[in-house]
Parts: C-alpha cells; structure tokens; sequence
C-alpha cells in the first residue's frame, strides 16, 4: 500500500513561472477550473479541462508529482464511476463525473505543489482571516509529509506482523484499517500537545499585532491570470448556457 | 543454506532515491549480526527487504531459499520477525495480551495456542503483571518490551531489530543486551540495526558496515570497531574500550579490544610486566 498520492500537497521549493504568481492568483485559476468542472460532466469538455491545465502543469515543471497526486485518486475516481454506473446506466455521465472529480484534484495539487504554506498563510492573513485560523491551516499543511511519513512506517509495522490490509470481505476490509488508524490519530494527538507546549514556550500569541517581514504584492501578471481566468470561467459558461441542457444540472 | 541471502541488491525508492546499490549479503542461521552505518546509510532500507516490505529494484533477497519476491508479507514475517524502531507505530490494541495477540490471529494459529504463545511471551519479557492494561499506559520501556514480545509470541526464526537502544536507560539497555544475547545462544538468528557502539562492543557479534547505500566491512566487531579508516567511513566513533587502549598504545597496550573484561585483563599484564 503506497500514500504517495498524499505528495501532490507536498510543497517543493522550486522556481518557475506559476511558483512566481501570487498565491491568491493562483487560487483564482484553480477556482476557475473548479467552477468549469462543476459545469460539465459530458467527457469532452471536461478533457478540454485537462488540456488547459496540462501546459500550466509543465509550466511549473510539476509534472510527475501531479501525475502522482492523480494516480494516487485514481482508485477513487473509479469508485465514483463503478458507484454512478450502479445508480444510473448511462455510461458517458459516469465517466464524466468520473473525470470531473479527477480535474478538480488536479487543478488544486497545482495550487498546493506551487505555493508554499508560507505564501499561503500570508494570503490568508492579508485577505483578513484571523492569524490563528492562519496559523492552524498552514500548520495542518505542513505536517502532512511528516504524517504520510508515520503513516507509511505504521504501515509496514502492521504488515510484518501479518496483517493484510487487502484480504476479506468489505467489511473486514475496513476493519483492517483499524490497526493503522489508531496508531496514527494517537501519534498526531500527542504531536499536537508537544507542538502547543514548543510553542508556547516560545511566547506565541504575546504579539497583538503581528507584523511580517514580507507582503504579497499582486503585479500585472498576477492581474492578467486572475482576468484570464474569469475570461476562462465566463466562456465556459456562455457555452454551457448556449448548449441546451439546464444549467447546473446537479442542483436538480 | 544461509536463512537469509542477498544478492547484489539494489532498491531505489519511488521518488528517485538510491538507497541501496549492490548489497551482498549472507546471514547463517543462529548467527548475531550487528548492522551499522550513520543514517541514511541503507540499513532500515536493508531489513525491509528480509520481510518482502520492500521488494529488490534490481538483485534479489532470499529468505530460507524463497524468493522474497514470490513470498507475500505475511508469509515472510512468520520466519523473519521485524521490531520496528518506535512502538508507538505498533501498539493500537485495547489491552497487552490483545497486542500480543493479534499477530497470532493473522497468521491464523488455533486460539488455544494463541492463549499458550500470550502467556509465554508475557513472562519472557516480564509484562505478566500488564495484562490486561492497555498499551497506552505502559511506560516508554515496558511499550518497547511490549513491542519486542509481540513479536517473538510467533517465535520466528530470525528477529530483526531496528535500533532497539534508542530512548532506553543505561539499566535497560544491559537488560535487553542480556535477553538478546540469550535469545541468540538458544539459537535464533539476531539482526540488529544499531548506532550504539558501545551496545555492539559489549555483544561482540559480526558487524555489517554500511556506508552510502553500500556494505563497506563485514567482519568481528573487534576487527570492525578497532578500524579508525573504517569507522570514519561510516561516521561512527570507536568504542570507549579501544579509545582508552589507543590511548595507551605507547605503553604496549594492543588496539584490537573492545571487551571491558579483556581490556581489564590486558592492562592488569601490562602493568604486572611493569612490575607495578
């Protein structure tokens, strides 16, 4: 059993042109491919979907990291269809949700394997959320890599001591996991109380008002992706409305 | 036939690292291998092959002649038992005996055995009195003992520990030095994973040097550990032992013992020569 599809969170240092881009640009055009999946679930606009975010995708030389985040939703994504193609026989909307769910991964392990939790955190703070829920988010970010980590050696630990994560009935099955979870949600729980005693041993909070070192500055690039995008949205649904099938159809 | 063979190993993992290149190793039933290294070596890569967790990338691991790419896991597990580092990434059962219990159920012995293999384990590593406690509660060296007994309940053929010292007291590391090694002469196959110079000196089994994802020495611990070119290969420093005899080399006092005993008995011939 593998975790790596957990790696499409992980943020590497790196630079290319979309790690440049401020982070909330950024946000819009994931946003935007997110508002266009929600559009779709005929297979042909969705591939459409890929194909405008596959050039970002080398742009910002991630290539085989997202590769990985989506082979690692595949099985979900399968589920999705296997589950929709129960409920209702129509092979091409299942595909099609299918895929929705698979873009929609994809256009988000852009944003994160592009913006470091750094970036992150200072976006949301200067957009006015409290640095607390700032603090709290990044630091959920950040511990995901260390997570996986322990998750993988709790792995392997269970494993050599017989245990088969793939044997049984669906049940059985789920019940399998128990010995991984428990491990894992105790070890984070601890985590936390360490990290909060680290912390407070170090002032944090004794600051009302913080200041930082650095401030995001949106520049004419950063404009141009977010009008793009809007552009991008805009169109989608201006041919989704000319199409003539009812608009938002899961709303019905 | 060696219970364990490898093969001009080589494992790279999936995000691009080359933890191993071109291991050769053979381990003999009933023997004491000591591997070291500084980390990042390969050692923790090594063992994960004796069990199938890890399968070669390109070589090849056997274990009591199967292939462990053949063999699933489980089935590998029953012969080569692996102590994991930390505990705390095993332990999730409501009481002790549950803990111990649970790798017997996997490998699907009779209940009345499973009761037999809890009870003799509780006793071998002294947590009796913990039985029905649950792990959570025990303290950082009785879950380690926990760990180490859930283990050994099935008794497998090789027990492969992965730096069993970490974290423990000086009063608990001689303990365990002492159930190892006694584990070791009733004949079971010991392979520890250690940064513990001095735990290694004291046990004097056959060391395994890794450096860089390679085996770098393989021979007595004190051929090994007496070796100043060697252990700088290996970032490791030489055992307090050998640094006092090096120290007194002037004086006749030989470099190749890390014993505490034998060191006794040099210096003791030495100073009588002297005519102290």
């Amino acid at each position: 059993m593998s975790l790596s599809f957990l790696e499409g969170l992980q943020f590497r240092r790196m630079d290319s042109p979309i790690h440049r881009l401020d982070p909330r640009a950024k946000f819009v055009i994931a946003l935007s491919i997110l508002g266009y999946a929600m559009l779709f679930t005929e297979v042909i606009p969705l591939i459409v979907g890929f194909a405008i975010l596959l050039p970002l995708v080398f742009a910002a030389k991630v290539f085989r990291m997202w590769v990985r985040t989506i082979k690692g939703v595949l099985v979900l994504a399968i589920l999705i269809f296997a589950i929709n193609w129960l409920v209702t026989p129509d092979l091409a909307m299942a595909v099609g949700l299918a895929l929705r769910f698979v873009l929609l991964v994809a256009a988000f392990s852009l944003f994160f394997l592009t913006t470091s939790p750094d970036d992150l955190g200072l976006a949301l703070e200067q957009s006015g959320v409290p640095y607390e829920l700032t603090f709290a988010f990044t630091t959920a970010i950040r511990f995901v890599p260390v997570l996986c980590r322990e998750a993988q050696t709790i792995v392997d630990a269970q494993r050599s001591r017989g245990l088969e994560l793939e044997r049984g009935g669906l049940l059985k099955r789920i019940r399998n996991y128990l010995p991984i979870l428990v491990p894992l949600v105790v070890g984070a729980i601890r985590r936390s109380v360490d990290l909060a005693e680290a912390m407070e041993s170090r002032a944090w909070g004794v600051s009302e008002k913080r200041t930082s070192l650095y401030r995001l500055k949106m520049r004419g690039r950063d404009y141009l992706a977010i009008l793009l995008s809007a552009a991008f949205f805009l169109l989608a649904m201006y041919v989704k409305l000319l199409s003539n099938q009812p608009l938002l159809p899961w709303l019905l | 036939m060696p219970v364990i063979e490898v093969d001009s190993l080589h494992y790279t993992y999936p995000n691009g690292v080359e933890a191993l290149r071109g291991v050769s190793l053979s381990i003999e039933r009933g023997e004491f291998v000591a591997i070291m290294g500084e980390n990042g070596a390969g050692k923790t890569t090594l063992i994960k092959h004796f069990n199938g967790l890890l399968r070669p990338t390109k070589g090849c691991v056997r274990v009591d002649g199967v292939d462990t790419r053949e063999a699933s896991v489980a089935e590998l597990s029953k012969k080569v038992g692996l102590v994991f580092q930390n505990p705390d990434s095993q332990l999730f059962s409501e009481t002790v005996e549950e803990e111990i219990a649970f790798a017997l159920r996997n490998f699907g012995f009779s209940e009345e055995v499973v009761e037999k293999r809890v009870r003799w384990a509780l006793s071998l590593l002294g947590l009796e009195q913990y039985r029905t406690t649950s792990p959570f509660l025990l303290s950082g060296g009785e879950r380690k003992r926990l760990a180490l007994a859930s283990v050994l309940a099935w008794d497998p053929d090789v027990v492969v520990l992965d730096e069993p010292t970490i974290g423990q007291d000086y009063g608990q590391k001689e303990k365990l030095m002492q159930f190892i090694t006694q584990l070791n002469t009733q004949g079971k196959t010991v392979v520890v994973v250690t940064h513990d110079v001095e735990f290694v000196a004291d046990c004097n089994p056959r060391v395994v040097l890794m450096a860089a994802g390679k085996i770098v020495a393989d021979g007595h611990a004190r051929e090994v550990l007496t070796n100043p070119q060697l252990l700088d290969e290996a970032s490791l420093l030489s055992p307090q032992v050998a640094k006092v005899l090096h120290h007194l080399s002037d004086l006749g006092a030989p470099s190749s013992v890390i014993d505490l005993y034998e060191a006794r008995d040099v210096l003791l011939r030495l100073l009588r020569r002297r005519g102290v």
